[in-house]
C-alpha cells in the first residue's frame, strides 16, 4: 500500500500584509500578543510539525481560535504558509505551481466543512459529484459513483432532493458523500459533526469508523470536543494558541497530560472509553483465568466482560488467541477512576 | 483709492466674476467645432460599425410585425408563462394585447417591445460581463461606480446631443440612449451578487480544485442569478422609462405616440398609450420578478 502520510514540517503562520518580516522575531519568543500590538500582525501557527500516519485517523484538537482551521488548510494550501513544509508523497504542497496545486487538490484529497458548504442551487446527487464533474470525467459515470457513495452514507432515495430540504445531520452525509466520490488518499474534516446534534454526532462518527475500516484513508480530523477526539482518533495533536502542546495517542494523552492546561482538559474523560487493557495488564500470572480478552480491548469492555461472567481475572489474548497477560477487576476498576491528584 | 477700485471691479460680491463674454463664447464654440470636427471626421466610420445592429434591429421589428397576430399571441403568453408559471398573468397579457389591437395600438406595440426587447438583450450581454469584471477587483469597481452613477443620474437630453451629432436621428442613437439609461442596475447587481457569494461554498469549489473558470460558472453565476435577475428586471423597467425620450430622436412605438400626443394636445391618444406602456411594464415586471423568485428557491442554506 502506498505510504499516504502526511509530514507537516516548521510550520508558520502569521497573518498579515507582510508576514515574512515577524518571522524571526516569532521564531525568538515574541508573543501571539506582542506581535498583535506591535505590529497589527495575528500569528496563526508557531513551529507546527506533525506526521499524520497513513491510512489513520490523525485528530487535531483545540479551543476555538487555537488555529485548527488554519492547521487544516494548510494541507491543500487553501491557506499558504509563511514559512514550513507540508510533505505528501515526496512532494512539497507548498512549492506546486498553480496547476500542480489544482491537480493535487481535484485527486489526492477531498475536504468536509463544518457549515457543510453545500452547493445550494443543486441536488444531492449533483452535489455529489462536483468533484468529478471538475475533474472532468463523463457525466454518466460521475453520477454512477456518486449514487454509490450517496446509498453508503444512508441517503438512498434522496438524490433528487435540494440540500435545503434536508436536515443538517442529512446535508453532512451529502458533504461526506462529496468527499467521498472524488475517491482521495486524504480526507480533510473541518469540524465535520461540530454543528449537529449529539445523537446524529454520535451515528455520524460511527458511520467514519465503519467507512474508514474498508477505506484506509489519511484522514485529518479537526475537533474541539476530546470524547470525539479520543473516540475517532488514532493520533491526537492538541494545539494552543496556534502551538502543538501535546501528541500522542489518545491513551498517551489521557495517561501523561504534558501540563496543567491538558490535564485539566482530559479529567472529564472516560477513561474506560480510552484506555487499553494492555496498558494494565499483568504478564507474570498465567493460565489461572476462565475468560479471556482480546489485546487491544477497552477497559469498559473489559469490566463488563468481568461482571457479566462474575470472574474476577481474566486472560489477555493477542490475535493468535495466545495468552500474553492477565488482568484482574480491581486494577482495571483503578484505572478506570480519575486518578485524585489530578 | 486702491482698496476700493479692488473690490468694485475685481471681486465684486454681488455678480459673480464670469469668464469675459467673448471667451466663454469661443470656449463654447471650441468644444462644439472640436466634436463636429471628429463627427466629421469618423462620424461616418462610426455609423457603419452600427449597420449590423441596425440591420438587427429592424429585421427583428419587421419579423414581429409579420408574425400574425393571433400567433404572436401565443408566443407572447408562453413566454409569459414559461416565466411566471402563473396563469392570472397569462390571462392578464392577452386582455392587455387584444386591447391594445383593438385600440389601434398594435403596431406601435410591437415596435415598442422590439426596441425594449433589443436593448434589454444588449444591456445582459455586455453587463453581465462587465459586472463580473468588477466583482474580480476592488479597483475596477472603485472606476466603474462612479461612471454608472454619471449614466444612471445625468438627464438623458445631455447625451442625447452628442449621440443625435454622431448617429443622427433613428432607431441606432435610439438605442444608445436607453442603453446608457438602462444597463447599469444589471452591471451593479451582477458585480453585487458576485461579491455576495458564501465564502464558505466558494472555498469549497476552491478545496475540489475548481479553476477560476470553473467557480465562476459552477457557484459564481448560478449563486448570483437571483440578484442578477433583479438587476435586470430593473433594467428592463428603465429601458420602458426611457421610450418616450428615445420617441424624441426618432424611435418609433408608443412612446412617439404620447409624444405626438403632448405636441397637439391630445388626451386620449396620450392615455392609451401611456397606459400601454404602463401594461407592459406591469407583465415585464412581474414575469421577471416570479422568475427570479423561482431561481431563489433552493439557495437560501438552511441549517439544522
Ligand atoms: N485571514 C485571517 N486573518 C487574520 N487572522 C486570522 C485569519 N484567519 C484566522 N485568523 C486568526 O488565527 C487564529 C486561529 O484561527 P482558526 O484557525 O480559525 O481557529 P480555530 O479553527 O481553531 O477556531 C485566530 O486568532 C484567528 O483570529
Ligand atoms: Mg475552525
Amino acid at each position: 500500500m502506498a505510504d499516504n502520510s502526511i509530514d507537516v514540517k516548521g510550520l508558520y503562520k502569521i497573518f498579515g500584509s507582510n508576514g515574512k518580516k515577524y518571522i524571526e522575531a516569532v521564531q525568538n519568543g515574541m508573543s501571539k500578543d506582542e506581535l498583535n500590538a506591535k505590529h497589527g500582525h495575528v500569528l496563526g501557527l508557531k513551529n507546527i510539525n506533525i506526521t499524520m500516519p497513513s491510512a489513520k485517523i490523525q485528530v487535531i484538537m483545540g479551543l476555538s481560535g487555537s488555529g485548527k482551521s488554519t492547521m487544516i488548510r494548510h494541507i491543500n494550501r487553501l491557506i499558504a504558509p509563511t514559512v514550513g513544509e507540508v510533505m505528501f508523497q515526496g512532494v512539497d504542497v507548498c512549492k506546486m505551481s498553480e496547476t500542480d496545486l489544482r491537480e493535487f487538490r481535484r485527486h489526492k484529497t477531498a475536504m468536509v466543512f463544518q457549515k457543510f458548504a453545500l452547493l445550494p442551487h443543486r441536488t444531492v446527487v449533483k452535489n455529489a459529484l462536483y468533484g468529478l464533474e471538475l475533474q472532468g470525467i463523463d457525466k454518466k459515470e460521475a453520477e454512477e459513483r456518486a449514487r454509490h457513495w450517496l446509498q453508503r452514507v444512508g441517503l438512498d432515495g434522496f438524490e433528487d432532493r435540494y440540500p435545503n430540504e434536508l436536515s443538517g445531520g442529512m446535508q453532512q452525509r451529502v458533504g461526506l458523500a462529496r468527499a467521498l466520490t472524488n475517491d482521495a488518499d486524504i480526507l480533510l474534516m473541518d469540524e465535520a459533526f461540530s454543528a449537529l446534534d449529539p445523537l446524529i454526532r454520535t451515528d455520524m462518527q460511527a458511520m467514519l469508523l465503519e467507512l474508514q475500516e474498508e477505506l484506509h484513508k489519511t484522514v485529518v480530523f479537526i475537533t474541539h470536543d476530546l470524547d470525539e477526539a479520543l473516540r475517532l482518533g488514532d493520533r491526537i495533536a492538541i494545539l494552543r494558541d496556534g502551538a502543538v502542546i501535546q501528541q500522542g495517542t489518545g491513551q498517551e494523552i489521557v495517561l501523561n497530560p504534558a501540563d496543567a492546561y491538558i490535564a485539566d482538559f482530559v479529567k472529564e474523560v472516560n477513561r474506560g472509553r480510552v484506555i487499553r487493557v494492555d496498558t494494565i495488564m499483568e504478564t507474570a500470572e498465567n493460565g489461572t483465568a476462565t475468560v479471556s480478552i482480546p489485546s487491544g480491548s477497552r477497559l469498559e469492555n473489559v469490566a463488563k466482560l468481568l461482571s457479566d461472567s462474575g470472574e474476577t481475572l481474566a486472560n489477555v489474548v493477542d490475535d493468535k488467541g495466545i495468552t500474553i497477560g492477565a488482568v484482574s477487576m480491581r486494577s482495571t476498576i483503578e484505572a478506570m477512576v480519575t486518578p485524585a491528584k489530578h | 483709492m486702491g482698496i476700493r477700485s479692488f473690490v468694485t471691479t475685481e471681486l465684486s460680491l454681488t455678480e459673480f466674476p464670469e469668464l469675459g463674454r467673448t471667451d466663454l463664447r469661443n470656449l463654447k464654440k471650441g468644444i462644439d467645432e472640436a466634436f463636429k470636427g471628429f463627427t466629421r471626421n469618423y462620424g461616418e466610420g462610426i455609423e457603419d460599425l452600427f449597420i449590423p445592429l441596425l440591420r438587427f434591429l429592424v429585421w427583428f421589428e419587421k419579423l414581429m410585425l409579420a408574425t400574425p397576430w393571433p400567433l404572436m399571441i401565443v408566443i407572447l403568453c408562453a413566454l409569459v408563462y414559461a416565466g411566471a408559471r402563473n396563469w392570472v398573468l397569462v390571462v392578464g397579457t392577452a386582455t392587455v394585447l387584444l386591447v391594445a389591437g383593438y385600440l389601434g395600438m398594435w403596431e406601435d406595440m410591437m415596435k415598442t417591445l422590439s426596441i425594449i426587447s433589443v436593448s434589454t438583450l444588449i444591456c445582459i450581454v455586455f453587463g453581465i460581463p462587465f459586472g463580473i469584471m468588477m466583482s474580480k477587483s476592488n479597483r475596477t469597481q472603485a472606476i466603474v461606480t462612479p461612471i454608472l452613477d454619471i449614466m444612471q443620474t445625468v438627464p438623458s437630453f445631455v447625451y442625447l446631443i452628442p449621440i443625435v451629432m454622431l448617429l443622427g436621428i433613428g432607431r441606432v442613437p435610439g438605442l444608445m440612449a436607453v442603453c446608457i439609461y438602462a444597463i447599469p442596475p444589471v452591471v451593479r447587481l451582477t458585480n453585487l451578487g458576485i461579491r455576495l457569494v458564501d465564502k464558505d461554498v466558494l472555498e469549497a469549489a476552491d478545496a475540489f480544485g475548481a479553476s477560476s473558470r470553473q467557480k465562476l460558472f459552477t457557484v459564481q453565476i448560478p449563486l448570483a442569478l437571483p440578484t442578477i435577475f433583479a438587476g435586470i428586471n430593473q433594467t428592463i423597467m428603465m429601458a420602458l422609462a426611457m421610450v418616450v425620450v428615445a420617441a424624441l430622436i426618432g424611435v418609433q412605438g408608443l412612446g412617439g405616440e404620447v409624444l405626438k400626443a403632448v405636441n397637439n394636445q391630445y388626451l386620449a391618444l396620450g392615455l392609451f398609450n401611456g397606459i400601454a406602456i404602463l401594461s407592459i411594464a406591469i407583465v415585464f415586471d412581474r414575469v421577471s420578478q416570479q422568475f427570479g423568485k423561482r431561481l431563489q428557491k433552493h439557495s437560501e442554506v438552511i441549517h439544522g
